[in-house]
């Protein structure tokens, strides 16, 4: 624990906070935004906004793979399991996703579909060893981090000579999405959304290292520094945005350099390029269809392709209405501005998926982040 | 239960024999295993009774009851195993009232097919956790389930005990200005259950801290008869209970993160599979919630106990109509720490 602690001082902390503070212009907002979940929850989880000054505001990114998956790809999984009676393999966090017609994984288990909870894709490969007069699928979620496990499972499926696993493949990739929130018209055209520079995902530039993001910053002249998810990390990191945007910079720097270098892991991308390709388009939750943002199995591993393997029926679903998680995740709107955050929509129930992970900015807001909203209560009586 | 020794031709296979639908019959098979297991280890003298019920006096005053099913996975692990879980889970519910339990009950759904081994070994801890805490299993009953309809065995014990005149121990006493003291580190027996899951197994010294908590009570209640709220933050953890608490009393709290115990091979553990120990279930701990002017009194017994030796003062009652549960974190910020949503883990008791 010690390497951990020693991002956690509150001593450290209180010398980064009197540097921002006195570093940070008065006379203007820092509005950064944290692409990924795990900036956010650490935020919330630390209290780390409560050290800063008010003007320095944290804008809640779409960096929660269960956030961003769409209602129809939730669909799609259960109608695995429903209609091909597959043993579904997932992550903890999909199974209270709420899906079309009040839905969920967590109700097709207990309604007698064979859906289980893994920890990794070497549990699910087990299952499939174990069960093989059954068809079992892995339903594949998360940014470029998850993807290498994945990759991992599939050939080791193959050299095994597995017959019946395969891969419900829904990895999606960061940059892209980054792009999109900085294409969309309420950044472009409408400035809804002023979004002065980003915190940059941690894991995940230790696979594709920070060589991805140096395109947008230089064309949207928007810094972005790389930061650890640890509250210290973050805080740095926070500090070195607001230098670059007082010396007019927009420059990828990295502040996690004990983990992440310019390459990244260069046998873990090779490995990916192996199994996997670019999808012509991926629609995600909040985005729409964003074009080369996620990836799908090559056709050589087709049989490991679940989205081959079976016919899976397409799915209208749309968002349950008055859900404001297309807007929170482009960081339009806060959970607050949501009509049914903390009315109907709780981590009890919840209505949208920003409200199911710990990484969701709608849980995280509740969890941890309610005292932060004392003129919604009063209004709230 | 009649003592009916020697009635049976040949004896329970212990050690290869398993449980069959015949042990829930109510027929001689079922008796036998009564007779040579159950009574063979829980051994008194109200059971040797051999009634479908216990028969005793009533102490004077006031009495608790309480019940709990257990349903842990796996049936042993680290520190405890399901037998001496069921004994601690209910004798803790009892005296979290501030009373002396005094008997317990349990009742046993088995699998068909679970060993008999197994089962013996589950209760043969049962009755030595039952006899150190000096409260006897009294009644009890058995069925048997088809196999695939349950899992190896689950147990439902009931507790009874007396509350001493002038103890009036609620969740609903909470104040203001009270101070919230806790008994000992927090998370080790979610984590230690999470070690010995079969599809997480890793290597740890971390075992369950499953305990008998009645002595302690008897302890602090003698030293301070008036405290305000005790509870055994069990599911859902220190957080959630603390939660029950503040709603149930409608004030807010304020904690201090840095003040918690916590053991550093939890804190590890928790970091590794990403779980909060504030939400991780405890066997062995209370909450207690008293008047300022009673803390030091109760935290030097406390501290004077075996079971709660790192007994610490984690923070505060405040009044806050909204219930919030709020803490200063070891960094220095400020979060809400709210109800569990959902499960961190499920099966843990």
């Amino acid at each position: 624990m010690k390497y951990i602690e020693e991002f956690r001082s509150k001593k450290l902390a209180r010398t980064l906070a009197d540097a921002i503070s006195r570093e940070a212009a008065s006379n203007r907002e820092y509005r950064l935004m944290e692409f990924c979940g795990g900036h956010t929850h650490a935020i919330f989880r630390y209290g780390v906004q409560a050290l800063l000054p008010p003007n320095v505001v944290f804008v809640h990114g779409p960096g929660c793979p269960v956030c961003v998956l769409p209602i129809a790809r939730i669909d799609n999984a259960i109608a695995l399991v429903e209609r091909h009676d597959v043993i579904l393999c997932t992550y903890g966090d999909m199974l209270r996703v709420p899906a079309s017609g009040r839905n969920s994984l967590l109700k097709v288990k207990a309604a007698g579909g064979d859906v289980r909870m893994v920890w990794s894709t070497l549990d699910a490969l087990k299952i499939a060893r174990d069960n093989p007069e059954k068809e079992v699928v892995f339903f594949a979620i998360g940014f470029e981090t998850t993807t290498p496990p994945t990759v991992v499972a599939i050939r080791q499926a193959a050299a095994e000579g597995l017959k019946n696993f395969s891969v419900f493949c829904n990895h999606v990739l960061t940059p892209a999405a980054i792009q999109s929130i900085l294409e969309s018209p309420e950044t472009r055209e409408l400035e809804q959304v002023a979004i002065d520079g980003f915190f940059g995902p941690s894991h995940v530039s230790s696979i594709i290292g920070t060589r991805p993001y140096e395109f947008f910053a230089q064309k949207y002249q928007k810094p972005v520094v790389i930061a650890g998810f640890e509250p210290l990390d973050v805080m740095q990191s926070a500090l070195m945005l607001i230098r670059q945007l007082n010396q007019g910079r927009a420059e990828v720097e990295n502040e996690y350099t004990r983990v992440v270098s310019r390459d990244g892991n260069t046998k873990a991308q090779a490995l990916v390029a192996e199994v996997l390709e670019l999808r012509y388009s991926f629609e995600w939750r909040g985005l729409g269809r964003v074009p080369h943002s996620a990836l799908q199995i090559k056709p050589r591993w087709s049989e490991f392709d679940a989205e081959q393997r079976f016919e899976i029926p397409a799915s209208q679903a749309r968002d349950v209405r008055g859900c404001e998680c297309p807007s929170i995740l482009r960081g339009v709107k806060k959970p607050t501005d949501c009509k049914l955050f903390g009315n109907i929509c709780t981590p009890e129930n919840p209505m949208g998926s920003c409200m199911v992970s710990s990484e969701g900015a709608c849980a995280a807001y509740w969890s941890y982040g309610r005292f932060r909203e004392p003129a919604r209560r009063e209004a709230a009586g | 239960m009649k003592d009916t020794s020697g009635r049976f031709s040949r004896r329970l296979d212990l050690r290869r024999g398993t449980v069959d639908m015949t042990h829930g019959s109510g027929g001689r098979a079922m008796a036998q295993l009564i007779q040579e297991l159950f009574v063979a280890c829980f051994d008194n003298e109200l059971l040797r009774q051999g009634n479908d019920q216990a028969l005793f006096e009533v102490e004077k005053g006031r009495m608790v009851m309480s019940t709990d099913g257990h349903v842990i996975s796996p049936l042993f692990f680290p520190g405890g195993d399901i037998g001496s879980l069921a004994v601690h889970g209910t004798l803790n519910d009892v005296a979290m009232s501030g009373a002396r339990p005094l008997y317990l009950s349990a009742g046993f759904i088995l699998e068909e097919g679970f060993p008999l081994a197994d089962l013996q070994r589950i209760v043969a801890s049962m009755a030595e956790a039952s006899r150190s805490a000096a409260v006897p299993v009294v009644t009890g009953d058995t069925k048997v389930v088809e196999r695939g309809k349950g899992d190896g065995v689950f147990i439902t014990t009931t507790g009874v005990g007396v509350v001493p005149e002038g103890v009036n121990i609620s969740g609903e006493w909470a104040r203001p200005g009270d101070v919230i003291l806790l008994s000992g580190p927090i998370g080790n027996h979610g984590v230690a259950i999470m070690s010995s899951r079969e599809n997480l197994e890793f290597e740890t010294t971390i075992a369950s801290d499953s305990s008998a908590l009645h002595g302690l009570v008897a302890d602090m209640v003698a030293a301070a008869p008036g405290i305000h709220c005790l509870r055994d933050p069990t599911r859902g953890g220190l957080a959630t209970t603390l939660n029950e608490l503040a709603q149930q009393s409608q004030v807010g709290m304020n904690l201090l993160e840095a003040e918690i115990p916590m053991d550093d091979e939890v804190v590890a553990a928790c970091e590794l599979l990403g779980l909060d120990p504030l939400y991780v279930a405890n066997e062995g701990k209370l909450i207690c919630i008293c008047a300022p002017e009673d803390a030091d009194e109760l935290l030097r017994v406390m501290r004077a106990h075996p079971l709660s030796q790192r007994a610490a003062r984690i923070g505060e009652v405040v009044a806050d109509r909204d219930g919030f549960v709020q803490m200063e974190t070891r960094f220095g910020g400020t979060r809400v720490v709210d109800w569990l949503a959902g499960e961190q883990l499920p099966r843990i008791c």
